[in-house]
């Protein structure tokens, strides 16, 4: 006990405020919505304090407008909403993927749909997140599973979003948002900050969609010179309209590419426990610490079960599961839904395990005893 | 050594201030360098509704941040003392206000009409949930009482710390008297754990 690490008790809405500051997150616009005010909250106090914005909106569609009108300014951007307010972000949410803006969403999911329960956990949006806005776009999903990573994911979300001018969405559930836990954080001079690429050449040369060998196009900020046009139609690399098919697929796969070149560097996946695992129980937020709980207890009446933990949700981390499927019986995988990511590893299984579900829609979280009772059902 | 882990729910209504006490008796355990999970529930109202704290405090890491089977339940109201005394472990500690509560389920709780002596005390009863916290401290050592009187006075608003200290002083006198009342006997978790 020589080593003195200072500890504080912090909650899960609270790590994100400070993993946002800590990322350089420097304008926030949001509406407050149970369960994700304390994020607002906190960033109202704190971001003025170093010289950054915080705007509290007339809703959640001017929150999103806001935000992606700030990076286009050149800031670090960030709202916090619950499942209301993220459905009416989801018009916005589309023009920022085709625009290829930088900027994070966090949505602390509530049991849906419309108002739902609203103090109560859910995993409810895990493909309205993917999907909500219309037309094939790509995403980044991150779902943190403790406080601290709450606090990683935000900056990881933060960096992902400048690094690929792509919108990226932290889905965190109430009981992750909500609860406390005693961390210790690093400190700011060792998080990783990432920029965007800015264009160097001459503003008569900009072409403001023309990608760079990494599939990015460098970014200029509005009023550094750089005039040029942003929309939400199909466009050039000039970023004016055009029906031309050739250029409309550029445009459109041009958007993917750049995600996929990224892959696994996006795909957070952890594993416990599966080296000779048999059965696995594959999870993500809260539904990590019942599994994990259910896990130590598992293993000790002789069950070789491991913990796949999915930190990504899209794109979806599909070798997580390839790379074990050889030696798996059955995976479980338990869900504050009715079995959104489920489906996926149906998909990726291809039938090669027993895939078993275990949902729960009540706004009550699935407790170890009940993944401990499913699983031993599948081992037996 | 053995690992020891106690799970704690505070249950009542809201704005009894029940949330406040689970964080300050979070940041307690810290202090006393444990490992702490604090969770809670709540309805939509504002004031009213059901509300609960849970705090899980463990000398080891700590996976499901819900309380299940309890050790220490506080019931500051008639419905979380039906709901939650069910969940009591056997030997685990159980606290009523019996401002609120009238019908107590067993008479091994410790009853205290905790509400009703601090607004006799106090003039108001904002200061139930400290003066609870006073009750849980006394009777279950569950946090040690100077990391509970830092705590305190780190997270009430600046200029109430001495209301609030003498809060917490109130409500250990309350549950020396009580434990007094039931000659010594407070429950057997205490006996099991030392």
């Amino acid at each position: 006990m020589k080593k003195k690490t200072s500890y504080q008790l912090m909650q899960g809405n609270e790590a994100v405020a400070e993993g946002a500051l800590a990322a350089g997150v420097d304008f926030f616009a949001g509406y407050p919505i149970t369960p994700s005010t304390e994020i607002a909250e906190i960033l109202a106090d704190r971001l003025p304090e170093s010289g950054g914005k915080f705007i509290q909106m007339e809703d959640e569609i001017g929150s999103i407008a806001a935000i992606i009108g700030a990076s286009i300014g050149g800031c670090k951007t960030l709202t916090a909403t619950s499942g209301p307010g993220f459905s009416l972000m989801q018009e916005n949410l589309g023009f920022a993927c085709l625009a290829e803006i930088p900027m994070v969403i966090v949505n602390v999911m509530r049991a849906g749909p419309s108002t739902g329960l609203p103090t109560s956990p859910s995993q409810g949006d895990v493909m309205q997140a993917r999907w909500g806005t219309h037309g094939d776009h790509p995403i980044i999903v991150l779902t943190p599973s403790s406080v601290e990573e709450a606090f990683l994911y935000t900056i990881k979300a933060v960096n992902f979003s400048e690094k690929y001018r792509n919108p990226v969405i932290i889905l965190m559930d109430e009981v992750i948002g909500h609860m406390r836990a005693r961390v210790s954080l690093p400190p700011r001079s060792m998080v990783e900050r990432v920029n965007r690429v800015q264009p160097n050449m001459p503003p008569e040369w900009y072409l403001p969609y023309e990608r760079s060998a990494t599939g990015v196009a460098p970014m200029a900020s509005f009023g550094d010179g750089y005039r040029y046009h942003i929309t939400g139609l199909v466009h050039d690399a000039k970023g004016f309209p055009t029906a031309n098919p050739n250029e409309a697929r550029d445009n459109i796969r041009g958007l993917f590419a750049k995600i996929e070149r990224g892959f696994r560097e996006i795909c957070l996946v952890d594993y416990e426990l599966m080296e000779d695992a048999e059965h696995a129980i594959l999870a993500y937020g809260s539904m990590v610490l019942s599994a994990r709980s259910a896990l130590e207890q598992l293993r000790k009446s002789g069950i070789k079960v491991g913990l796949i933990k999915l930190g990504t949700l899209w794109p979806f981390p599909r070798f997580a599961l390839e790379h074990f499927l050889p030696q798996l019986k059955t995976i479980l995988v338990p869900e504050l839904n009715m079995g959104q990511i489920y489906r996926e590893v149906l998909r990726v299984n291809a039938g090669k395990a027993v895939i078993e579900k275990l949902n729960r829609v009540n706004g009550t979280i699935i407790a170890p005893d009940e993944i401990i009772k499913t699983v031993k059902g599948l081992a037996r | 050594m053995k690992q020891t882990k106690t799970e704690i729910r505070l249950a009542g209504s809201g704005g009894q201030g029940l949330i406040t006490a689970g964080i300050i008796l979070a940041e307690a355990a810290i202090l006393d360098n444990k490992n702490v999970v604090q969770s809670q529930s709540y309805g939509p109202e504002a004031r009213g509704g059901a509300s609960r704290a849970e705090i899980i405090i463990a000398d080891g890491p700590i996976f499901f941040p819900k309380a299940t089977w309890v050790d220490i339940l506080l019931a500051m109201s008639q419905k979380a003392s039906d709901q939650y005394s069910f969940d009591l472990k056997a030997g685990g500690i159980f606290i009523v206000d019996t401002t609120y509560v009238n019908q107590i389920p067993t008479s091994s709780a410790l009853a205290i009409p905790i509400s009703s002596r601090t607004r006799e005390k106090f003039g108001k009863e904002l200061f139930s949930n400290i003066v609870a916290l006073g009750v849980i401290c006394e009777a279950t050592k569950v946090v040690s009482s100077q990391a509970l009187q830092a705590a305190v006075s780190a997270r009430v608003p600046a200029g109430t710390e001495k209301m609030n200290t003498d809060a917490l002083a109130f409500g250990k006198k309350l549950a020396k008297e009580a434990i007094k009342h039931n000659n010594g006997v407070v429950a057997e978790i205490i006996e099991a754990d030392s």
